[in-house]
C-alpha cells in the first residue's frame, strides 16, 4: 500500500503559497475596509477630526504598518491577477513566473511608498 | 445552494475584481503621491471636495469592493470554517451591506 503523502509535502509548492497568501491576505484586507471606511468618515464631522486621526500616522510604526498594509494589498491585486489569468486565459507554463512577478511589484510599490512617506 | 446561483457568485468575484485592479492601481498612486510632505486632511478634503468625478471613482470603488471582499470570505468561511451555507452567506451579506455603508457615507462626506 502507497504511504500517504505528508501534509506538508502537499504544500511545499509555490502555487500552494500563492494561494495562502491570497487568502490571510484577502481576510485581512476585508476586515481592514470598515475600519477604514469609518475612518475616512469622520471627515464628515469635521476635518479637525479626520486630521487628529491622521496625525497619528506621524509615528513611524504607523508609518510602517501603512506600508506593510500597502504590499499586503498590492500583493493581493497582483495574486488576484494571476488568478484571473489562470482562469481566463489557457493554461500556460509561466505559472512560477506570474507568483514572481507579483512578488516583485508588491515589495517594489511597498518600498515607493516607504520612500516617500518618510 | 444551486449551482446556477454559484456560479452567479463566482462570476460577480471575478468582474468585481477585474474593476477592482484598475481602482487599486489608482487608488495606491494617488496614495503615494498624498503622503509626500506628510498625510493631511485636508489636502484629500480638496483633492475630491465637490469633484464629481472623484465622488464617482470613490462611489464604484467602494460599491465593487463591497461585492468582492465579502464574497471572498464567503468562499474562506464556507471551506476553511464550521461557519457554512446559510451562516456564511448572511456574514457575507451584513458585511456586504455594512461596507457599502460606510464606504458611501465616506466618500459624500469628503465631496462635502
Amino acid at each position: 500500500m502507497a504511504k500517504p503523502v505528508a501534509r506538508r509535502n502537499c504544500r511545499n509548492h509555490s502555487n500552494y503559497w500563492a494561494f495562502a497568501v491570497h487568502r490571510i491576505s484577502g481576510v485581512v484586507l476585508v476586515l481592514y475596509l470598515p475600519v477604514h471606511f469609518y475612518v475616512i468618515g469622520l471627515a464628515i464631522k469635521s476635518e479637525a477630526a479626520l486630521q487628529s486621526f491622521f496625525s497619528l500616522a506621524e509615528n513611524p510604526l504607523v508609518r510602517l504598518a501603512e506600508t506593510i498594509l500597502i504590499i499586503t494589498f498590492v500583493i493581493h491585486v497582483t495574486g488576484g491577477l494571476r488568478l484571473l489569468l489562470i482562469e481566463f486565459l489557457a493554461w500556460r507554463d509561466w505559472q512560477k513566473t506570474v507568483i514572481a512577478v507579483s512578488g516583485g511589484i508588491s515589495l517594489a510599490v511597498g518600498l515607493v511608498f516607504l520612500f516617500n512617506v518618510f | 445552494m444551486k449551482v446556477r446561483t454559484e456560479t452567479l457568485l463566482w462570476l460577480a468575484q471575478r468582474l468585481s475584481a477585474m474593476v477592482l485592479v484598475v481602482g487599486a492601481i489608482v487608488h495606491v498612486s494617488t496614495n503615494i503621491y498624498a503622503v509626500r510632505g506628510g498625510l493631511t486632511a485636508a489636502e484629500i478634503i480638496d483633492r475630491v471636495h465637490g469633484s464629481t468625478a472623484w465622488l464617482a471613482f470613490y462611489l464604484v470603488f467602494a460599491a465593487v469592493a463591497a461585492i468582492h471582499g465579502p464574497l471572498g470570505l464567503r468562499t474562506v468561511l464556507n471551506e476553511m470554517t464550521p461557519v457554512r451555507g446559510r451562516a456564511a452567506d448572511l456574514v457575507a451579506l451584513v458585511l456586504g451591506v455594512g461596507i457599502l455603508w460606510l464606504g458611501w457615507r465616506a466618500a459624500f462626506g469628503l465631496f462635502g
